[in-house]
């Protein structure tokens, strides 16, 4: 029963990391750029939940819009104004960009709500449900993380392959000419992608802050380096990859915590990945790309 | 007043002066061959008169609208449609999907009319029409890539080598089909390096070589031309 209960938390914990894993892979597919300032957009959003809940006294539903709608504008907002500006610079101009921005809103937090950690008060409550007779225990902040994975996942997937925008992205994402050609706006595309992957990061805050309350400036980096992890473990670009590898790499860490080593959890983690990308280097999902010159 | 006038265009890649001083036109209902041989900037025109590329100097008329600094994506609306080099079909897209990029500026109840003249045109397409156009096999890719942007229901469509890597039996196919939508009313601007069969089927054409145009006049006249002859035409 123990097994079940940590597999449980694991997929829990991998859901946030495929919640966040899915930023990073939309963002990579349509604008090839790694946005490392992806984590930090999670840390403003729980702070933004966190605020509507202690400060404003708003009920939780209201907290979460909230922090989804300031993490929309915000990712936009550092789109246009830190990455579309070096759109035909090299890649690593803009990757250090990123990382740029991701100090920017790390001291910025600082700034605003101090190094103090805030405790997080969960959105969800905190009763469990409790299976065979008490023995399995699954609490609802658990539950609502797994549901609102597998919600954002179908939505996303009908987003992409039913909508015209979402056809659009996928013609963007592999030929930024062509795709012109057709009349589509790749500044609006990106502009989208960013929007709908900073949303989802402000969603997989309040979750993550939720299920582990102690929020901080720095609580987004180390999530946000594991979901990229996590995108790239499935294939970097691809949606069904980020969330395969969000989902195993939170089994993976949960039950190396619980069946190995608590410190050793992330070094195994990350071995996993040297391992998997020596194996299969497009990761598990990746489509092998000849990327034309 | 000609349709497409591009006059004195000048393109940079950089330090290389790719384009120098390209002037043409092409009159509404016209096929025009641009000629020349691989590096001579017919890519690099087509591409900027859609926008693809900033033109360092000159303009570029469109229905009497100087569009030299319009961004690509809106080109199209205006009833351009550009089928780029070596075709650049979604791959992972199907060709239904492609089809329907083709006519993402047009309103949705118009796009199954048109969706059923490419196909009545390119029955292939309609038979694969739910498989990736990654698996499609180069002439089909060129017919998909030429429906596609037929989707939009251009004013002018341009054309670049629309034959490269073809079966003959396909070429043929394919010039055909470039022949009927003209006589269906479009004007086609086409970019060729096989000379031949371009001004077998243009009514005018350009010869360009390293960047500027060398040479203009009747694709007929052309054809006889010696120097010509001498240098694309093989004989």
């Amino acid at each position: 029963m123990t097994f079940l209960s940590y597999l449980i938390s694991g997929i829990s914990l991998g859901s946030v990391y495929a919640i966040i894993a899915l930023g990073y892979t939309m963002v990579y597919g349509i604008a090839k750029m790694l946005n490392f300032a992806h984590g930090d957009v999670i840390m403003i959003g729980a702070y933004m939940s966190f605020c509507g809940t202690s400060y404003m006294g708003w009920s939780p539903l209201m907290s979460v819009v909230l922090a989804i709608v300031v993490c929309t504008v915000l990712g936009v907002t550092i789109e246009r104004l830190a990455y579309k500006p070096l759109r035909m610079a090299p890649s690593l101009a803009v990757l250090i960009t990123a990382i740029g921005v991701s100090y920017f809103l790390q001291n910025a937090a600082l700034l605003i709500w101090t190094s103090n950690p805030k405790s997080f008060t969960s959105v969800v409550g905190g009763g469990a449900v409790k299976l065979f007779d008490g023995q399995l225990s699954i609490s609802h902040v658990t539950l609502v993380t797994v549901l609102a994975c597998v919600v954002i996942m179908v939505a996303l997937t009908l987003f992409t392959t039913k909508t015209k925008m979402g056809t659009a992205m996928r013609a963007v994402s592999e030929d930024k000419g062509a795709a012109q050609l057709m009349g589509i706006n790749v500044n609006t595309t990106i502009s989208v992608t960013f929007a709908i992957g900073s949303g989802l990061a402000a969603i997989a805050g309040v979750l993550l802050c939720s299920a582990y309350p102690t929020l901080m400036p720095t609580t987004g980096s180390m999530p946000g380096i594991k979901a990229f992890t996590a995108a790239v473990f499935g294939g970097i670009g691809s949606i069904p990859g980020a969330m395969l590898g969000g989902i195993l790499l939170g089994v993976i860490e949960i039950f190396s915590k619980a069946y190995i080593s608590t410190q050793l959890s992330d070094a195994i983690v990350f071995a996993m990945l040297i391992v998997v990308l020596l194996v299969k280097p497009d990761g598990l999902l990746g489509k092998h790309r000849n990327e034309k010159v | 007043m000609a349709m497409l006038e591009v006059k004195n265009l000048n393109v940079y890649y950089g330090l290389i002066h790719a384009i120098r001083d390209v002037s043409f036109e092409v009159e509404q209902g016209e096929v025009v061959a641009l000629i020349g041989a691989n590096g001579a900037g017919k890519t690099t025109t087509l591409h900027t008169v859609t926008g693809l590329l900033p033109a360092k100097s000159g303009q570029v008329i469109f229905e009497g609208n100087d569009i030299t600094k319009k961004p690509g994506h809106e080109i199209v609306r205006l009833g351009m449609s550009h089928v780029p080099e070596g075709r650049r079909v979604f791959a992972e897209l199907s060709v239904y999907e492609n089809l329907k990029m083709g006519a993402y500026t047009r309103p949705k109840a118009e796009i199954a009319e048109s969706l059923a003249g490419v196909y009545k045109r390119f029955p292939r397409l309609e038979e694969r029409k739910n498989q990736f156009a990654g698996t499609l096999s180069g002439g089909e890719q060129q017919m998909l890539a030429m429906g596609r942007a037929l989707m939009s229901r251009p004013k002018i469509l341009l054309l670049d080598e629309p034959s490269m890597g073809l079966s003959p039996l396909f070429v043929s196919e394919i010039f055909k089909i470039i022949e009927e939508v003209s006589a269906a009313g479009t004007t086609v601007l086409l970019v060729e390096q096989n000379a031949k069969k371009a001004l077998s089927i243009a009514d005018r054409a350009y010869v360009l070589e390293t960047g500027k145009v060398v040479k203009s006049g009747e694709a007929k006249l052309l054809l006889d031309d010696d120097s010509i002859k001498q240098a694309y035409l093989g004989e």
